[in-house]
């Protein structure tokens, strides 16, 4: 019985630690593929010994040093790796030599250096998130190929060829210099935005891991920003995470239906996230330079969760930060969200003049939130007949089930024919 | 690490362009060349005539056979390498973008075996 509990703690200590320990290891051995070998002897070494000899004082180092003296015993036996062995073991020597070995600061600048490596516009973009969750959050190979909706061998594949390609062209294990920082910063920061939306978009039966992708987002944002307390778009970014998540226990009812913003329970949302992300909204905004998109999407975030009731919102500012954010990053998705806010502001009618332009300029069939808002501003306007078929289109577009139920009550609400 | 940097761009046809755009590209590629040479990075660099003039060659079962033109018959064609010495793929990318053709045409990077 022990020993189970023994393997438990074990396994805490696997899922708090496995990221950094492969982040150090990657920077000592030089190789992707030979640290993640190296971090599961390490491991194994740790469930075989930990149980009888306890539980070290600094399992992070333990693990570290285990794992790379595991590398070289292997590259020994390799005489290819001849020279990079001596090197390795100068390396140990001269580490051992000083005091305080494995410092915190130098195992989060690891797990930084890493975060870049992964997100290196060398590699194509889907591959620098999955590489991401598997490397830098210690996803498994088969919890990332869910979150792809592949096959678990074929995400393995895909993440040994990103590996092969980050040792073979020489992709670098560093934080880029500050003329190159800037640039990389934005294909960090997408690829934690896009762990994060991942996991928000609801799709029905895989909730779970969509809190857990959630989760891994804020962590890794957290990260970031405790590493490069300076950027202002990291601390935008970690604010509009926290702002969105907060909501997450009231957006979905038991049955798994879609709640809406103005109907949610407040007391479901987590107050805690709240007060965080509207802090480092505060610290983001206050910093010099010009603003983030994500900085923006987080102040019309707050907001939303700061007014008591739709009636309380401060709408016409809610407007100008679409108005701010579409000139920084200008989309179909921020014209349509600009185009609910005006419609509280100045009313449904001019509302549905900037969607129709929309809806005109491009082929909007498959996107079904057009749809959506168009008919809720045909049914503000009594235009009953076109608000139905404007919720017939979405339905035929919406992609989940929970999208689906909400058109269905929507047009039940309207009198219309319910679909079979 | 060695990086080769292959420079891909339509044809230049010497008669087609003034005098003096091909005199400040090629005093360009001489002040890149010389400026690699003193950090050490240069290791080799061709320019190479038209696509036009190139010979494709596959030996199949013994059997000889040999086309008339480029590799692949695409716009750009490769017009020039370089092989330099750089720490890492940042480092080549660093290189590869004061490349001159890298502003209308395309620069691969490849690394190089055994470097």
């Amino acid at each position: 019985m022990s020993q189970s509990l023994d393997t438990n703690e074990i396994e805490a200590i696997y899922r708090r630690e496995a990221g950094r320990v492969l982040a150090t290891l990657i920077r000592l051995l030089g190789d992707f593929e030979m640290a993640e070998e190296a971090r599961q002897d390490a491991f194994a070494a740790a469930l075989e010994r930990w149980p009888t000899a306890g539980v070290p004082e600094n399992p992070r180092a333990w693990l570290v040093d285990v794992g790379r003296n595991k590398a070289i015993d292997q590259m020994r036996r390799n005489h290819v790796y001849k020279s990079k062995v001596l090197r390795l073991e100068k390396a140990a020597l001269e580490e051992a030599a000083e005091p305080g070995e494995h410092p915190d600061a130098a195992f989060g600048d690891d797990r930084l250096r890493l975060i870049f490596t992964c997100c290196h516009p060398a590699l194509n973009p889907a591959v620098q998130v999955a590489l991401t969750l598997r490397a830098v959050c210690g996803l498994s190979t088969e919890a990332v190929a869910r979150a792809f909706l592949v096959a678990e061998e074929a995400m393995a594949q895909r993440l040994v060829r990103a590996q092969r390609k980050i040792r073979e062209a020489g992709i670098p294990y560093e934080v880029p210099e500050p003329p190159l920082l800037d640039e990389r910063m934005q294909s960090v920061l997408a690829v934690i935005y896009s762990v994060f939306t991942e996991g928000y978009a609801v799709t029905s039966g895989e909730q779970l891991i969509s809190a857990e992708l959630c989760l891994e987002a804020i962590r890794l944002g957290r990260l970031l920003g405790a590493l490069l307390p300076e950027r202002a778009d990291v601390q935008g970014l970690v604010a509009l995470m926290l702002l969105h998540d907060a909501r997450r226990k009231a957006r979905l009812t038991e049955a798994g239906d879609i709640v809406l913003l103005d109907q949610q329970d407040v007391t479901l949302w987590d107050q805690g996230q709240i007060n965080e992300g509207v802090g480092r909204l505060e610290l983001a905004l206050r910093m010099p330079g010009r603003i983030s998109a994500y900085t923006v999407q987080a102040a019309i975030a707050a907001l939303h969760v700061h007014a008591i009731s739709q009636e309380t919102k401060d709408w016409p500012q809610i407007a100008a930060l679409y108005e701010v954010l579409l000139r920084l990053q200008p989309s179909p998705v921020v014209e349509l969200n600009r185009a609910v806010a005006v419609s509280m502001v100045d009313g449904p009618a001019k509302a549905l003049l900037l969607v129709d332009s929309l809806a005109g300029r491009g082929d909007f069939k498959e996107y079904h939130l057009l749809h959506v808002v168009r008919a809720d501003l045909l049914k503000r306007l009594g235009r009953r007949d076109e608000a139905l078929s404007a919720y017939r289109a979405a339905l035929e577009a919406a992609k989940t089930d929970p999208e689906r139920r909400l058109l269905e009550r929507r047009m039940t609400e309207l009198g219309g024919a319910q679909l079979p | 690490m060695q990086y080769m940097l292959l420079i891909y761009q339509k044809d230049m046809d010497a008669g087609q362009q003034d005098q003096a755009t091909m005199a400040k590209i090629y005093q360009e590629y001489q002040a890149l060349n010389e400026d690699l040479k003193k950090r050490g990075q240069f290791i080799s660099n061709h320019g190479l005539k038209a696509a036009s003039t190139a010979t494709t060659l596959q030996v199949r079962d013994g059997k000889t056979v040999t086309t008339d033109g480029p590799f692949a018959e695409t716009r750009e064609q490769l017009g020039g390498y370089y092989v330099v010495e750089a720490g890492d793929l940042d480092e080549a990318i660093g290189i590869a973008e004061r490349i001159p053709s890298a502003r209308w045409g395309t620069v691969e990077i490849r690394p190089v075996w055994g470097s």
